[in-house]
């Protein structure tokens, strides 16, 4: 039982995982470009959602909304003024610019908001016990928002005629942009939905772990992008499978093996998945277009 | 229909296209052609707005493209067959078409128009769901000529339709290209392969590093002693 509890666990932080690594590997698929303030997004959220319920005590979901609504607007916004400029400049120009947003949104939440760690309420407690298995309600709340947000943006990207547009533009801009298609408009709707999806997983880890900090984006940050290479960056079924398997390897190693050390054996498990398979477990190989 | 007066084009330092003037007049299929590295290709993403001229103008029946953003143009009218096709190969066969007819709201045109180049691609109906990527290279070309004609255009640019395919597909691609023109698509056809081009046309430019060397009816550039030298393989 303490096993099957543990995994569950590792769902639940797998699905948080998943939620944040998909923005990254959207916005990779699209832009071509790792948004490495993603992470910082998140942490805008938090702190959003942290002001509206505790400070204002606002209800839950007026936080989540308020949250959602800042992280979209703020990752469409990034898009125009710092990566937008740089659409044709060397990848490694705006991967240095994108590390340069994720410094100036920390800062800025430092000037702003201050250095200490402000302690999210509980937004949501009590367990679901089945005989001797219990399982936390938000952990279940997670992971089903994540089915939830995968099933609805795999049917968004596959069936409607702007996912039909966002898969061109991540085949071929040219080609796209003969098509009539708006290749900037795109874009910021790609970003815009990262970022939106950041905001919710914002929420969801806040209650997990209750502490809203400044640089508290960094390691979900990383952990997702790990995620995302993980299930091979682009595709979206990829970022959410390795968005599970981080978490519950993160979880059982934990509880098995050592807590020091979880991260070590989670990127371990990262390197050995890309020497086997380079482009990930569902990536595809990488189209290489002028 | 299409008028081109001192267009320039540069990447950077280098001017490839250095002051052409050309037009292209209703119903009328005009050829560039020109040797590989003339600046064919770049005066074809010119006119459809990928590259920003230097300096010049580029109208279609009137307005400036050179000041339109580049995804407005297809819906006035003008679509591009790119050089290498570049069909989308993660998506399907239909996917493609329905991106052709991306710019367009016509729910109801849109299908009768998927009909109508079914019927004139047979063997895309076949392949309806495949993948683009696993068509054959002139399926692609096929593909990427009925994607362009889904935006229902008033003028088709063609950028080396030929290229890559065998001689017998060749004859097949410029039938249709022909069937399409009288149809009452206007069409300017980009072409390294002179004699098809020309036979074909009803005038050509003769396009040498930058500049238009040559003008005239099909006819007469298929019987210049220059162009029989340069293209013709003498
Ligand atoms: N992206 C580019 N950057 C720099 N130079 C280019 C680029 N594309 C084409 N050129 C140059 O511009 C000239 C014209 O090329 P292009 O228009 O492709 O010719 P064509 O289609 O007639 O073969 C060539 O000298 C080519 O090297
Ligand atoms: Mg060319």
């Amino acid at each position: 039982m303490a096993f099957l509890s543990y995994l569950i666990g590792g769902l639940g932080l797998g699905s948080v995982y998943a939620i944040i690594a998909l923005g990254y590997s959207m916005v990779y698929g699209i832009a071509k470009m790792l948004n490495f303030a993603h992470g910082d997004v998140i942490m805008v959220g938090a702190f959003m959602a942290y002001f509206a319920i505790s400070k204002y005590h606002l209800p839950v979901l007026v936080g989540v909304v308020l949250a959602v609504v800042v992280c979209t607007i703020l990752g469409v916004v990034i898009e125009r003024l710092a990566y937008k400029p740089l659409r044709h400049a060397s990848s490694l120009s705006v991967l240095i610019t994108a590390i340069g947003v994720s410094y100036f949104l920390q800062n800025s939440a430092m000037l702003l908001w201050g250095t200490d760690t402000k302690i999210f309420p509980t937004v949501l407690s009590g367990s679901l016990t089945v005989g001797s298995l219990s399982v936390p309600y938000l952990t279940l709340i997670t992971i089903l928002t994540c089915i939830v947000i995968m099933i609805v943006l795999t049917l968004f990207i596959n069936r409607t005629k702007t996912g039909r547009a966002m898969r061109a533009c991540s085949e071929d801009k040219g080609a796209a942009a003969l098509m009539g298609i708006n290749v900037n408009r795109i874009i910021s709707i790609t970003f815009a939905i990262g970022s939106g999806l950041a905001a919710i997983a914002s929420i969801l880890l806040v209650a997990t772990y209750p502490s809203v900090y400044p640089t508290l984006g960094s390691m979900p940050g990383i952990k997702a992008f790990t995620a995302a290479v993980f299930g091979g960056i682009g595709s979206i079924p990829g970022a959410f499978l390795g968005g599970l398997v981080l978490g519950v390897v993160e979880n059982l190693s934990r509880a098995y093996i050592s807590t020091q050390l979880s991260d070590a054996i989670v990127f371990m498990v990262l390197i050995v998945v890309l020497l086997i398979k380079p482009t990930g477990l569902l990536g595809k190989k990488v189209n290489v277009k002028v | 229909m299409l008028e081109i007066k001192d267009l320039y084009v540069r990447y950077g330092m280098i001017e490839a296209i250095k002051g052409i003037s050309f037009e292209v007049r209703d119903g009328e299929i005009v050829t560039l052609i020109g040797s590989n590295g003339a600046g064919k290709t770049t005066t074809m993403h010119a006119i459809s707005g990928l590259l920003k001229p230097a300096s010049g103008s580029i109208m279609l029946d009137g307005v400036e493209l050179t000041k339109t953003p580049n995804h407005k143009i297809v819906s006035m009218g003008l679509a591009q067959v790119p050089e290498g096709r570049r069909v989308f190969a993660q998506q399907t066969v239909e996917e493609n078409l329905l991106l052709g007819a991306y710019a367009r709201k016509d729910k109801d045109g849109i299908q009768k128009d998927l009909d109508h180049v079914y019927e004139l691609f047979p063997r895309l109906l076949e392949r309806k769901k495949q993948p683009a990527g696993t068509l054959s290279g002139g399926e692609q070309q096929m593909l990427a000529m009925a994607r362009a004609l889904m935006s229902r255009p008033k003028i088709l640019l063609m950028d080396e339709p030929s290229m890559g395919l065998s001689p017998l597909l060749v004859k097949e691609i410029f039938h249709i290209i022909q069937d399409i023109n009288k149809d009452g698509t206007t069409i300017l056809l980009v072409e390294q392969n002179a004699k098809m081009a020309l036979a074909i046309a009803d005038r050509a430019y003769v396009l040498e590093t930058g500049k238009i060397s040559l003008e005239g009816t099909g006819e007469e550039l298929s019987a210049s002693e220059e162009v029989r030298k340069a293209y013709l393989g003498g």
